[in-house]
């Protein structure tokens, strides 16, 4: 046999003392995995594709006619207020759609779990991604109604990517929690849905954070997903509320949950085998 | 080269249990509320609240457990359930951690604990050969390598883009068993997994993990059927309460096994429960024995030869000849079927004018039935009145064999009874 040489000593904790190099080994496994969530994701539903484009495109009419005809929210800047709602949307969709999937995803992946080895945090990693493809789609969503309004976006869209990751780190960071609390505490997915609607009215996803009271901003800015919709607004529209303190307090709150997401995962996740 | 491929020194596995009723999985809502009532209990007690009592119980699922593989060794494991089997492969395809000792692998290892590990429904057989390879350890060069062989050993050609929901049960363990079998690593863990399949593939399967044997490949394997350990291993050993019992050639290994007397009460005399007859004459002991070695049996093996020993006794020494005795003893399986009866009077053997005290021995030759557990329901009749009657006693369990010694058995676990049958062609 050609093959190298392997040697393989199992003792006590060893998982955690190889565990990037591991994760680093099983990275041909965590393109198959995201491969095969894409792949059945747009094989289940009959249109497909065409979900992740008509989901934003119809909560947007939604919130549109609710916060923009209904209510009258005021906006700032000169651009049109579908626009102002789907900036918020498509982010806050990624955020929703992310966290509840790899919240998900060890439960989902439980045969995989209790009959082979690789590091766990690929499954939360992979369902991440999957709606990173649906966010990247929906994304695109912006060309047509630009076009349709008129709109001419300003440089600021370069910085698009930034808080792209930003965001993904986010999104992946609180998946991990959710995931392995989702393995621990079986009544805790029933929760989740819950964190994920209140979240929605909880960000500016349907108006702008101008309308937050002044006196109560810094509390509204603990929230990271306010600095990153925000973010994305000024991006987008060329212009937003966003502050450059609000910016930063929502970049140290996604470091923040990403790493005790992952530490909290790393600590729980030697048992999950025997917890499923 | 004999060298060592699974070397384990030492290794113990423990589990945490909870007091009481074990929880299947924990829920929030049950921690809060015992936190609460703890808290509280806590308070009342002047204990600091915060601290939590020792509610759990330590159960060692691997205890000490050593033992090696050498290079192109197949080796079985036996055991009953819960005697660590299953985590002593866990352990060893590190999908949970041990909690003490070292084990060393030589060689790139392979778990096969599920037939078509990793498969989705909703993709196409070629997809799931790719998903499945990857989560099995394999790369795609290897994968690509290999695939034609792998369809070609599954014989699913025709169906390879059609998604696996709509393939027969037999197609998807043929994938599945296809792709694992063409796994190039040196270790192979596989656990249970024979027992599925058609007859056909089934020997094919074995064939190939023969194959693969030769060629220096290593495997563990652990299965409840006696049968395909007997082929496939030459040394085994036998796990019992977490710890190797015997480590020795897999016959012996077997007749161990078999043989271990811990499933039910043979001896009658303090049983009170589901009996009733006028008791003169009662049955003090039934067991099932090995015609050939004589040795009691708890688990019988299909196609052994075996004895049913029934022991009577009368209660007043008064007695000294029964005129007629007639003994009945009626088999149901799991499910309380009525499988078969024994009864002396109706295979025409007559007791007449017997001691007051005896042993009955009931020959059944080369037992048919096939695998699962039976109950039995007594019944004696003496001078054709109830005497004794003994229900849930002399429970026994089959265990899957080779009952017209081909060398083959599709049965995989099914409960039934074997017929004797023979073929020709006109």
């Amino acid at each position: 046999m050609d093959t190298p040489k392997h040697q393989l000593v199992i003792t006590p904790g060893l998982s955690s003392a190889n565990y990037w190099k591991d994760i680093y080994r099983y990275r041909e496994l965590f393109y198959m995995l995201s491969w095969r969530d894409i792949k059945v994701r747009y094989k289940q539903t009959a249109i497909g594709v065409l979900w992740s484009v008509l989901r934003p495109l119809l909560t947007m009419a939604i919130l549109v006619l609710v916060f923009g005809y209904f209510a009258k929210l005021p906006t700032s800047g000169d651009y049109p207020y579908p626009l102002l709602v789907l900036a918020g949307l498509i982010p806050w969709q990624f955020f929703a759609n992310a966290t509840s999937e790899s919240g998900n995803s060890l439960l989902d992946n439980q045969n995989l779990i209790t009959k082979v080895y690789f590091p766990r945090i690929i499954i939360p990693l992979s369902a991440t991604v999957t709606s990173f493809v649906d966010f990247l789609i929906a994304l695109m969503l912006f060309l047509p109604l630009m076009l349709i309004y008129r709109f001419t976006p300003s440089w600021h869209i370069v910085f698009i990517p930034a808080f792209t990751i930003l965001i993904f780190l986010l999104s992946f960071g609180f998946g991990t929690i959710l995931t392995a609390l989702n393995v621990k505490y079986r009544d805790f997915r029933y929760v989740l849905p819950f964190i994920v609607q209140i979240g929605l009215y909880l960000s500016p996803v349907g108006y702008s954070t101008e309308i937050v009271p002044l006196k109560a901003q810094w509390l509204y800015s603990l929230n990271p997903m306010v600095g990153i919709i925000e973010g994305f607004r000024w991006c987008l529209l060329g212009e937003s509320s966003l502050q450059f303190g609000q910016l930063m307090v929502s970049l140290a709150v996604t470091f923040f949950i990403l790493a005790l997401g992952i530490r909290y995962f790393r600590k729980t996740e030697k048992y999950f085998a025997d917890l499923i | 080269m004999s060298e060592i491929a699974i070397k384990v020194e030492n290794l113990s596995k423990s589990y945490r249990i909870r007091k009481g009723e074990a929880a299947r999985y924990t829920a929030l809502r049950d921690v809060m509320a015992e936190r609460a009532a703890q808290f509280f209990n806590h308070l009342k007690k002047g204990q600091n609240p915060f601290s939590q009592s020792g509610q759990h119980e330590i159960f060692w699922a691997l205890d000490d457990v050593s033992f090696e593989v050498k290079q192109g060794e197949v080796m079985g494991v036996i055991g009953r359930n819960g005697a660590g089997k299953s985590t002593l492969l866990k352990i060893l395809s590190r999908i949970t951690e041990p909690d003490k000792g070292r084990i060393t692998l030589n060689g790139r290892v392979a778990s096969l604990l599920e037939v078509g590990t990793g498969f989705h429904p909703e993709l196409t057989g070629r997809e799931n050969i790719y998903l499945s390879g990857a989560i099995l350890g394999m790369r795609r060069e290897e994968i690509k390598k290999r695939f034609d062989e792998i369809v070609d050993f599954a014989g699913v050609e025709k169906f390879l883009d059609t998604p696996v929901k709509r393939y027969s049960s037999g197609m998807y363990v043929r994938l599945g068993f296809a792709v694992a079998a063409h796994l190039e690593t040196e270790i192979l863990l596989v656990d249970e997994v024979l027992a599925v399949g058609d007859a056909e593939f089934q020997q094919k399967c074995i064939g190939k993990m023969h194959d693969v044997g030769k060629h220096g490949k290593s495997i563990l394997l652990v299965s409840h059927n006696m049968g395909s350990i007997r082929r496939l291993c030459q040394k085994s050993f036998l796990m019992d309460n977490g710890s190797i019992a015997l480590f020795s050639n897999t016959e012996d290994c077997i007749t161990e096994y078999v043989s271990c007397n811990r499933y039910s009460k043979t001896d009658l005399s303090l049983i009170k429960k589901n009996r009733s007859g006028s008791g003169i004459v009662r049955l003090s002991e039934v067991f099932f024995q090995d015609s050939n070695t004589g040795k009691r049996l708890n688990e019988l093996i299909s196609g052994q030869a075996v004895d049913l020993i029934i022991k009577y006794k009368s209660k007043e020494l008064a007695i000294n000849l029964i005129r007629d005795l007639q003994i009945g003893v009626s088999i149901y399986d799991e499910e309380k079927g009525f499988v078969t009866v024994l009864n002396n009077r109706m295979s025409n053997y007559l007791f007449e004018n017997v001691g007051s005290e005896g042993v009955l021995i009931c020959s059944l030759g080369k037992i048919s039935f096939m695998y699962g557990a039976y109950n039995c329901i007594f019944n004696l009749l003496i001078n054709h009145v109830l005497s004794d009657r003994v229900e849930g006693v002399c429970r026994f369990k089959v265990m899957e064999g080779d009952y017209y010694e081909s060398g083959f058995s599709n049965c995989h676990d099914r409960s039934g009874i074997y017929v004797n049958q023979k073929w020709q062609i006109l």
